[in-house]
């Protein structure tokens, strides 16, 4: 090697490795030796029918073998001199600290700019780039060996390859405890990027199905107007539904739950133990269980009704917004309670004016989670609701539909305009949801604003 | 004697209309503190004269702030938390049967080791806050701020950002807002728990001369852990201590600060203020 790039060196309690740093002359024997492998491995594999497993897998390591010693017998590599004594001091003295000195240039004001510090680097990016290709020939390699057909199974082999090739190659630059480091970061960067692409592929998917034939119509007209055959429109009846239904429960359930977290951390009495314990068991309630209670006590009695709906979406709801409330509480600061007291509040005054309001943007968005909990249900609604397809304004008389319902209905009918109403059903459904969201969140902040504005 | 017993419930009005304010005396009679089993307090007796700032000094965990929280009724708040033996605000027994806390913390103000504004508020509404919480009423609400964030030492600071909220503010203002919020209720007595633990040299001092002027108007009494600020604020001073470990901790010495300083009666006391230990 010829040219060395200044690096922190590392205190080894090794000898002394020779510095080494990434270099072209050490990434393309490498690549090419791997693209030489599969190319040998394909050819003898598919192009020429040769269709032993062993035998390709020996030919190919041969081949592979045979360029890197060609690559590696073309280097001139100086041999490492290697000095005891150095090495020795090298163990008591930390190695000094070598760095790319910036020309300086004389202080003035339009030169004084902050200063940019590059995290991500040329080398970094080639690293990255020549794991992801090392990663992608192994897994290339797999396929081939193991005729595999898969491609969740091929993207696994190439992002393991990928990983081990990128702790190998950060390794040989630096050492062992920053390889891990940036393996980890990658690792932990990739999962995220896979949660949120799957989240957006699945909110795409749903906008490419429903978008199509949402327009005006679909909250102007209901099923009952609306032919099976005739694409587009008839979910005006299952919104009011949702309306209806998700609006009387969160109406019902929302100052219940917040005064029960109110009891549970505020006053935090004999019951609350027992009150915690129950709500968290009823967190878990499988949704179907609280259709049959309300069905039970409710549907048979009085008929089926988007009340009686609300109702079990209610005993869904009710668990979840209560603890998630509570947690919410939990985050007010004890100053502030002890503040509010030395100034003469009775308890429940400092609960109204100042605990709630502090609270009010976690507060919002626990309701948030409570709907979003109960919006999506179809199973309880089967027995409460029971679905129509005419529009029923009424909570409290005779069945009604809601967007879930809907969506359940038509998507199982053999016909494609009415699949894709349910789609659009499904559509709407998200995008309530992202509103209501945005919605409550500009609500809950209108304080927060308000006392930064003036500045 | 008697004024204490109705409820606090007249209008606030301004400094230069209520004339004087009315600084009370307060004073604790073999006062004993208990955290559940473990007491924390043993015959503590002291009296912290109206419009004098008395110093209370000590070691860490020697009950300085478990006594400054029973002055206010602040102490039964915790689970577990007792007392016996009398305090008494201006001769009425604030623990007695007749009077409910509340009322008694509107009469008796607290300001935190950390400063605590209200994040909810704006620096006007935090300064009124206590008014809002005790439910009492004033005609001149915008006179009120000014004139306690004046007597706070923040008007000028703050008097063209009143709406903005109260946690813009730095530590020492924040700190000061809060000294204001609690004379918006017009206590007779206030409490400070180490109000400067939180704050740097310079707010220190700010705090400390609004400390001196609010002395001229109401009874202060003050945690400190700080020797100089002790003796550079108060006119009286009680050493506290718990001379074993487990044992409750004592009212060790009381008297000037000056006195106490120069030359004090026990050893202990001697041994404290020169630096020897704490």
């Amino acid at each position: 090697m010829s040219k060395t790039e200044p690096t922190l060196a590392k205190r080894s309690s090794r000898a002394a490795a020779p510095e080494r740093t990434l270099d072209t002359r050490d990434v393309l024997p490498a690549i090419a030796a791997v693209t030489g492998a599969i190319c040998v491995a394909t050819l003898s594999w598919a192009t020429l029918g040769w269709h032993s497993v062993p035998g390709v897998t020996i030919v190919t390591l041969a081949v592979f073998v045979a360029i890197l010693t060609a690559a590696e017998f073309v280097r001139e590599e100086p041999p490492p001199t290697v000095d005891v004594a150095a090495v020795e001091r090298e163990e008591l003295t930390p190695p000094p600290l070598t760095v790319v000195r910036e020309p300086e240039e004389a202080w003035s004001p339009e030169t004084d700019r902050p200063r940019r510090r590059r995290a991500f680097r040329g080398v970094d990016l080639a690293e990255g780039l020549v794991a992801a290709l090392s990663g992608l020939a192994v897994a290339e390699l797999v396929r081939v060996v193991i005729r595999m057909q898969s491609l969740v199974g091929f993207a696994i082999w190439w992002y393991a390859a990928f990983l081990v090739a990128y702790f190998l190659l950060v390794r040989d630059r630096s050492n062992v405890e920053a390889a891990v480091d940036r393996v980890i970061t990658v690792l932990v960067w990739s999962v995220g990027l896979l949660v949120t692409s799957v989240l957006v592929w699945m909110v795409a998917f749903v906008v490419a199905k429903g978008l199509p034939r949402l327009s005006w119509h679909f909250f102007t007209e209901d099923l009952s107007t609306v032919g099976p055959l005739t694409p587009g429109g008839g979910g005006k009846h299952a919104l009011i539904g949702t309306l209806e239904q998700v609006g009387i429960a969160t109406i019902m359930v929302v100052p219940i739950a917040i005064l029960t977290a109110v009891y549970l951390h505020e006053i935090n009495g004999r019951l609350a133990r027992p009150i915690r314990f129950i709500t968290d068991a009823l967190s878990g309630l499988p949704s179907i269980v609280a259709g049959l209670l309300i069905f039970t006590v409710v549907v048979q009695g009085h008929g089926f009704s988007g009340f009686a709906a609300a109702l079990a979406l209610g005993v869904l709801m009710l668990p979840t917004v209560t603890r998630a409330s509570e947690e919410i509480l939990r985050t007010v600061p004890d100053t502030l309670r002890e503040g509010s007291l030395a100034l003469g509040a009775p308890r429940w005054r400092l609960v109204r004016s100042v605990v709630l309001p502090t609270a009010v943007a976690g507060l919002v968005t626990a309701a948030i989670l409570g709907i979003a909990r109960a919006i999506g249900e179809t199973a309880p609604m089967l027995l409460t609701a029971f679905g129509s397809d005419t529009t029923n304004t009424s909570p409290t008389n005779g069945p009604q539909s809601d967007l879930p319902l809907m969506v359940w209905k038509l998507i199982r009918e053999p016909v494609d305009a009415q699949q894709q109403r349910a789609w659009t059903g499904a559509l709407v459904l998200v995008m309530f949801v992202f509103l209501l969201f945005v919605a409550a969140r500009y609500i809950a902040g209108r304080n927060e604003r308000r006392l930064r504005r003036a500045s | 004697m008697t004024a204490l017993t109705t409820p606090n419930t007249r209008p606030i009005t301004t400094a230069a209309a209520d004339g004087t304010l009315h600084a009370a005396p307060i004073a604790t009679t073999d006062l004993s503190a208990w955290f559940g089993k473990r007491k924390v307090l043993e015959r503590c007796s002291l009296r912290m004269e109206q419009r004098q700032v008395t110093a209370l000094i000590g070691p860490s965990g020697c009950g300085k702030s478990t006594f400054l929280r029973i002055l206010n009724r602040l102490h039964e708040v915790v689970a577990g938390a007792q007392i016996s033996g009398r305090v008494e605000l201006d001769g009425v027994d604030i623990y007695g049967n007749d009077l409910s806390a509340t009322e008694i913390r509107t009469r008796i103000g607290m300001v935190f080791q950390k400063p605590n504004p209200f994040p909810a508020m704006s620096i006007g509404e935090n300064v009124l806050a206590g008014l809002k919480l005790s439910r009492r009423t004033t005609s001149d609400k915008d006179a009120l701020v000014e004139e306690c964030l004046v007597r706070a030492g923040l008007w000028s600071e703050v008097k063209d950002r009143l709406k903005e909220g109260g946690m813009t503010l730095s530590g020492g203002q924040q700190q000061r807002l809060c000294i204001a919020r609690a004379l918006a209720v017009r206590p007779q007595v206030l409490l400070l728990d180490e109000p400067c633990s939180a704050l740097d040299p310079i707010s220190t001092r700010v705090v400390e001369e609004t400390v001196r002027e609010l002395a001229s108007d109401v009874t202060i009494v003050i945690v400190t852990h700080n020797m100089q600020q002790a003796a550079r604020v108060s006119e009286r001073c009680a050493f506290f201590l718990v001379e074993e470990f487990g044992e409750p901790g004592r009212i060790v010495e009381a008297g000037e600060t000056k006195k106490m300083f120069d030359s004090p009666e026990d050893e202990r006391t001697l041994a404290y203020v020169t630096g020897a230990f704490g």
